[in-house]
């Protein structure tokens, strides 16, 4: 026995031992979301049959030398309100194992990756929003020279989480992407003004053909170029891709191709920014099952070119999201600051920023179809052919000044047009679909001697009308006020009020109370209160929330 | 038997003593993962080896995010005095997507910050740090350590973040 127990130590101390000298780095997060709801018949919230919720996510990452491994656990039990039908139970997410040096990085697993910028592939996670389309498979990133990265991935993607296990979509995706940034590379290029990098991507899908009745391509690929140039003060970048034919649920089973261009121009300097984008699509849709539909198992990534706005009634009520099939879209942007110590810019400058984005519909011909002939392609389209229905404009403008060291403001004005019948975000009758609001928001902070401080928010949302009446909920007033009252403590409250629904029993206040407490990396924060329905949206992709009454506990954890 | 055992044992013993003063320097602070990302002029940085000499703060935010705005405009103000006195250099990193990316140079041009900005558009460095959401700022030493984060921003944070900044940069002047 002694024997036995003086053996097995023999064998664990250096093991011990060596684990501690390469201990390695291990780091994470961890994200827990409980709800409580209740039943509010005003707004139409429902309770819940288990009348709580809760969503968990821990993140753990491992690095050792070259080594590196991670893993994540979700727990569903059941999922919070308005997240997607499909995540449930828990289990193992996500989890990958690899090695990366200088020169190579080999990853087996889950993995999460951007071509370019996205138009052809990309492989990302938003837990706020339910969405993941990570890769499960291999991918080798190749720096065999500096300023050059080559990258190879296979695999198939995540389509969703039931019963705490990761369901895969039907199609393997397959890809690589090469850049070269010439400045790098080129000697004679190293300190020349201009500074240029090029890329290229090509992915592929294949996907069984499961329609018995028609002859589907069951391999579809999707390619594309890129530049990317500086001179001076002058930016200017641009990718364009081509899809072969992928008829789809989303596109109704044509065999056209498709195509998208995104060209951004911009110029700075210190205390003033400008950007000119422009962006052209059609049939852009490229997922690993042709009968997904909304966000699932998307490959690409097909930006809304707009603003990403941030105060609730402009965030929430009316947003955009991107239309697969096909848009023509603009977007200015211009920042600029009055110099310090100027009459208007004051003792700490004042911030003046303008946003412009128009999107429309991508024309369609189809006078040189001939609807018989057996191709399938059922129009032609050309880039930057716009047609005439408007699908979104955004007209804003912002000032902000800070007056002392301790007093600041932000005025905003808004002015949002979105073709409902296209970015759908609720039920209208008005025939064009065009829901036109103005909004306004003055925002004020203040910081005490204490070192406590306040920040306060007033908001005012004008709709437009439509046979005498407004359209959608009607007019609505929001109000918020923040108070910190130390570096851990902080408590913010939130009315929001449809004042002009034309129902007048729809005329309700929404009172929402948080109590947060933050400690170095560790949050936590109580909620309780009315939430309306409305969009959630993070980087153009949206989802529905209900209406809700009840009580929020989120808690959120880095190491 | 018994006695080679022993023998196993005390050489075992001895390897794992020997082991011991190398783990010192590593036992339990986290160092900063590598990931490659590029900056606002293209060139790509090793988060792990940025080559700065002194502290380096490392904050994450968006042009989307109200206060990682609010965090940064503050200490803008602040940012020449912290340099002089700690060496500090402040890298913000942007986590915007394809949709909102070309906005970080506008928006850094006009409000002429001095930081170092990278681009994350697919959160490859986000994850790796644990950030749940933006800002989160993040303190990390001359050896590359990363002794002191906070998740959120609220007015007064900065003067928190300046005595751990001037912590550190003592101890790099020793």
């Amino acid at each position: 026995m002694k024997i036995r127990l003086l053996l097995a130590a023999t064998l664990t101390l250096p093991a011990l031992s060596f684990g501690q000298v390469g201990l390695g780095n291990f780091s994470g997060n961890i994200e827990s979301n409980f709800q409580y709801l209740n039943e509010d018949t005003v707004i139409s919230a429902l309770q819940p049959p288990s009348k709580g919720l809760m969503n968990s996510y821990m993140n753990v990452f491992y690095t050792q030398g070259n080594f590196k491994a991670g893993m994540r656990l979700e727990s569903y039990l059941p999922r919070i309100q308005g997240y997607p039908d499909y995540f449930s139970g828990t289990g193992v997410g996500m989890r990958y194992i690899g090695y990366a040096n200088d020169f190579i990085d080999v990853t087996v697993g889950s993995f999460y990756e951007q071509f370019g910028s996205g138009l052809v592939l990309r492989a990302y996670e938003d837990r706020a929003l339910g969405y993941d389309n990570m890769l499960d498979g291999f991918r080798a990133i190749i720096r065999p020279y500096k300023g050059i990265v080559i990258k190879g991935i296979y695999g198939y993607q995540r389509a969703s989480f039931v019963e705490g296990r990761i369901q895969h979509g039907p199609g393997i995706v397959r890809g690589f992407d090469g850049e070269i940034h010439l400045n790098e590379v080129i000697a004679w290029m190293a300190d020349k003004k201009l500074d240029v990098s090029l890329g290229g991507s090509f992915a592929s899908k294949y996907q069984a053909d499961d329609q018995p009745n028609l002859i589907l391509p069951e391999n579809v690929g999707c390619y594309g170029g890129r530049i990317k140039m500086r001179y001076n003060k002058f930016t200017f970048d641009t990718e364009y891709v081509m899809k072969g034919q992928d008829p789809s649920q989303d596109n109704g089973l044509i065999f056209n191709p498709g195509h998208a261009l995104v060209a951004n121009l911009g110029y700075s300097q210190k205390g003033l920014g400008i950007i000119l984008s422009a962006k052209s699509t059609d049939n852009m849709s490229y997922r690993s099952n042709r009968n997904g539909k909304s966000q699932e198992l998307l490959i690409n990534y097909i930006p809304s070119m707009n603003k990403t706005h941030t105060y609730n009634l402009v965030a929430s009520l009316y947003p955009y999201a991107t239309q697969l099939l096909g848009e023509v879209a603009y977007q200015a942007e211009i920042l600029y600051t009055i110099k310090k110590g100027s009459k208007l810019g004051g003792k700490y400058g004042t911030s003046l920023n303008f946003n412009y984005s128009t999107t429309h519909n991508s024309l369609q011909h189809t006078s040189a179809i001939n609807p018989l002939d057996s191709t399938g392609v059922t129009y032609t389209s050309r880039l930057f052919d716009q047609g005439s229905t408007l699908y979104w404009q955004d007209i804003n403008f912002n000032i902000s000044k800070k007056f002392t060291k301790n007093f600041n403001m932000i005025l905003s004005y808004y002015n949002i047009t979105l073709n409902n019948n296209v970015a759908s975000v609720t039920k209208i009758t008005k025939p064009d679909g065009l829901i036109r609001s103005n909004i306004f928001v003055a925002e004020l902070g203040m910081k005490f001697a204490n070192k406590q401080s306040l920040r306060a928010e007033i908001q005012g949302l004008f709709i437009n009308k439509y046979e005498g009446k407004p359209v959608d909920k009607g007019n609505w007033a929001t109000m918020v006020v923040e108070y910190t009252f130390n570096s851990n403590w902080f408590m913010s409250v939130m009315d929001q009020y449809n004042y002009g629904n034309q129902y007048k029993d729809r005329r309700a206040h929404h009172p929402y109370v948080t109590l947060g407490y933050i400690r170095e990396a560790t949050r936590i924060m109580v909620s309780y209160g009315r939430q309306r329905a409305g969009m959630f949206c993070v980087g153009g992709v949206c989802r529905q929330v209900p209406a809700s009454n009840g009580l929020t506990i989120s808690f959120t954890q880095s190491f | 038997m018994k006695k080679l055992v022993f023998a196993l044992f005390f050489v075992s013993l001895g390897w794992t003593l020997s082991a011991q003063p190398e783990t010192e320097n590593h036992s339990s602070v986290k160092q900063l993962p590598k990931v490659m990302l590029v900056d606002l002029d293209g060139k790509s940085i090793n988060t792990a080896e940025m080559g700065f000499k002194g502290p380096i703060v490392i904050s994450f935010w968006a042009t989307w995010c109200a206060p990682c705005k609010r965090e940064l405009n503050t200490i803008q103000d602040l940012y020449p005095d912290w340099q002089e006195e700690t060496g500090v250099t402040l890298v913000a990193v942007s986590i915007d997507d394809e949709k909102t990316k070309a906005q970080v140079r506008v928006y850094v041009d006009g409000k002429a910050w001095d930081y170092v900005v990278l681009l994350d558009p697919n959160g490859d460095f986000k994850r790796a740090m644990g950030v749940n959401n933006v800002p989160h700022t993040f303190l990390v030493d001359t050896e590359g350590n990363i002794v002191y984060s906070h998740n959120n921003y609220a007015p007064g944070d900065e003067e928190k973040l300046y005595e751990e900044i001037k912590k550190i940069a003592v101890k790099g002047a020793n």
